[in-house]
């Protein structure tokens, strides 16, 4: 099944361009510099149109659905346009204002401490000589999923009862420092999100770590020197100069990080699903699609999302667009 | 690099020390995951996987034998034996007579006993009472002994989770189920995605910037819009939730970061090479396959990288195009959070079945770093 997966779409490239230059357009006979060049204005299109195709059927389409699905109420004997309804109803929820903020509060901390601290380890691991083995560990989470990470958090967020040996690392480490009773940190209101952002943060460090190091190496030598000479202390030549020098790099990892806090899920669906003021607008969105049978208010709920990416979506084009001209 | 002007930084213990910091921290989590993934049941929920390492101490209470034995030697009455069963060898560090001292000996102390005569217990737990008069009673004496344990470690977790049949919760199935998704999800978008890379980096045609600028606009488009119009779509053609399904969705999803991974690496390759290839007359075909496949083997490797890890660890795309009811389908990432829910309390089945989910993208990530890191690289510095 999967080879022939394979052989299917390697075919479909290989004969659409034995079809186009032998029997179509060959380029022989007597229409040659025509068939030629005919050919030659049809081979991108052949060469484009899978990918087309299934960016159209699978983004593209699927936008403009759920727009129209979240103004449209569902019924068994067909879609019925309510207008504004489903948004209306969405606004007098408390669970969405819930995750509305909850959605806010990882938008501002996530992307700003996984930028931090990877600028940090960038900065540190450059400057020593097992600065490798480090980057690869700090970077390790990366490749772990979301929901091995939740699992993974869960085990340090363990509580057991007061009278029993605590097997979480965080309890443990609360007791041995004074605390007096055993926390279930996951259920503690508002202080949870935090603990489920650290998972996030965990992750995403890495990212912003690899790509800041790279930027800062990519320093010219003679500003640092310049920098060394005139006299700067350690704080300011890396404040004053190495950071405003990579402040275009930081503001891509920023925003990539923002984007995939936007879409935060797995971690939340697994480690809380939203119980204990914890839900976000992703598992809002799967909860209202798959467990209310909701598709008006989930569409609704997922055109939110689509404009809080759109501002990055404008921006990311036109800077597509300077770059190729 | 701020040693170069020969002013060798005070500092570098304390780089050291913050590095060190992090790496741990970062390390930390996982390895307690590890560490617990080889406990049994009994051990993790006693102790914590800190301390899997120390020789654990353990206090136990065992009986000497009873009275009934006692022999008479030299005109004492004497009873001997062996406190552990023959199996089980263990040193004892300290032990004691009554449950408010259990440490006030040592091996090879005598100890008088309250109600007459005295004892003798040896470090391999081979004990000796000595009495004028007889011992009495119907059980034996209480002896309470202390003795570290040698840290312990079992595969048993492993062999539940993978290989046991009669385990429904195991992940045996569920790991076949996600590599039958990752490895077409990751080779036919990359096929697909290099065509139509070639095509927007190096052939000519109207709308070309128009579409790189449509391309880079849906990389940030959330999946979460397409979730329910491509159920419905997939409903309605007859693809229905499946193997087929999925590498469909994420085949769509992934192309968008593929194609601009892809156009940004080819981009940047010698014009010469391919200009000349069009001179001796080669098609646009030919100089695809023949010279930008192989010389764009490290983008076309970074990106697989991506797709495999991105849809061997990915839950919603699977939850919503691939598990149906039969729960035949189920991926390891789903799995597990249904074990979250319905195993809370497990660490030992917890611990195994996400290590088991989480090894091969661990591999991956070691060995193929280097392509990792140059794709993420081309992706977003500019």
């Amino acid at each position: 099944m999967i080879s022939a997966s394979v052989v299917f779409c390697l075919g479909y490239y290989y004969l659409s361009n034995w079809l186009l230059d032998n029997i179509f357009l060959p380029a022989h006979g007597k229409n040659i510099n025509r068939n030629i060049s005919l050919a030659n204005q049809i081979r991108p299109w052949l060469f484009l149109f899978p990918a087309l195709f299934a960016l159209l059927v699978y983004l593209a389409y699927p936008v403009l659905e759920t727009l129209r699905l979240s103004l449209t109420e569902r019924h068994a004997y067909g879609d019925e346009w309510v207008g504004l309804a489903n948004y209306a109803q969405m606004f007098n929820d408390q669970k969405f204002w819930e995750a509305f903020r909850n959605n806010i509060s990882w938008l501002v901390i996530v992307p700003a401490i996984s930028t931090g601290f990877g600028l940090l380890a960038a900065h540190l691991t450059d400057r020593i000589g097992w600065g490798n083995a480090a980057k690869s560990i700090i970077f390790m989470p990366m490749a772990i999923s979301f929901v091995g990470a939740s699992v993974i958090w869960k085990l340090v967020y363990d509580a057991r009862p007061v009278d029993q040996d605590q097997i979480g690392l965080i309890n443990a480490l609360y007791l041995f420092f004074g605390g007096d009773a055993p926390q279930t940190w996951i259920t503690m209101s508002l202080w949870n999100n935090l603990f489920l952002m650290i998972v996030l943060i965990w992750i995403q460090t890495g990212f912003a770590m690899v790509i800041l190091a790279a930027a800062l190496r990519s320093i010219p030598e003679e500003t640092i020197e310049a920098a060394i000479i005139d006299g700067s202390n350690p704080w300011q030549l890396f404040f004053r100069i190495k950071v405003p020098q990579i402040k275009g790099t930081i503001l891509v990892v920023w925003t990539t990080i923002t984007i995939t806090v936007l879409k935060v899920f797995d971690i939340v669906y697994a480690m809380t699903n939203g119980h204990w003021d914890t839900q976000v607008l992703a598992n809002y969105m799967f909860d209202k699609f798959f467990r209310g049978n909701d598709w008006g208010v989930g569409s609704a709920s997922a055109i939110v999302l689509m404009l809080l990416v759109t501002p990055i979506l404008v921006w990311n084009v036109k800077n597509a667009r300077k770059e190729i001209q | 690099m701020d040693n170069i002007v020969g002013k060798k930084s005070s500092l570098s213990w304390a780089v050291n020390i913050s590095v060190t910091v992090l790496v741990i921290l970062w390390l930390i989590p996982t390895i307690g995951l590890l560490v617990s993934s080889f406990r049994t049941a009994d051990q993790i929920s006693t102790s914590g996987w800190w301390k899997a390492f120390n020789s654990n101490e353990q206090n136990i209470i065992v009986r000497t034998a009873n009275p009934q034995t006692q022999k008479i030697i030299d005109g004492k009455y004497v009873i001997e034996g062996m406190l552990f069963s023959s199996e089980k060898e263990m040193t004892i560090s300290v032990w004691g007579v009554s449950s408010r001292a259990i440490d006030g000996y040592i091996p090879g102390e005598t100890v008088k006993l309250t109600k007459g005569g005295e004892i003798t217990l040896r470090e391999d737990g081979h004990y000796r009472m000595i009495n004028e008069n007889p011992f009495t009673g119907s059980r034996g004496m209480r002896v309470f002994v202390t003795a570290p344990m040698a840290p312990e470690f079992t595969l048993d977790n492993y062999r539940k989770v993978l290989f046991d049949p009669k385990n429904v919760d195991g992940m045996g199935k569920a790991f076949l189920s996600t590599l039958t998704v990752a490895i077409p999800a990751t080779i036919i978008p990359i096929l697909i995605a290099a065509f139509a890379a070639y095509a927007l980096a190096w052939m000519q045609f109207p709308g070309r910037a128009l579409l790189v600028a449509f391309v880079v606009g849906l990389l940030v488009v959330p999946l979460q819009m397409a979730l329910i119009p491509l159920l419905k779509l997939h409903m309605h053609i007859g693809i229905g939730k499946g193997f087929l399904g999925v590498w469909l969705a994420h085949t769509g999803f992934g192309l968008p970061l593929a194609i601009y991974l892809l156009r940004n690496y080819m981009i940047g390759l010698p014009k010469d090479i391919i200009e000349n290839a069009r001179i001796d007359g080669a098609s646009d075909f030919k100089i695809f396959m023949k010279l930008i496949l192989p010389l764009s083997f490290p983008a076309l490797a970074a990106f697989s990288i991506f797709q495999f890890l991105w849809t061997w660890n990915d839950l919603l795309v699977a939850k919503v195009f691939l598990i149906d009811s039969s729960g035949q389908t189920e991926v390891m990432t789903s799995k597990l959070v249904e074990l979250l829910g319905s195993r809370g309390g497990n660490w030992e089945i917890l611990a195994t079945s996400a290590f088991v989910s989480i090894v091969v993208p661990l591999i991956v990530f070691f060995t193929l770093q280097k392509y990792l890191v140059r794709g993420l690289l081309t992706g977003s510095i500019k």
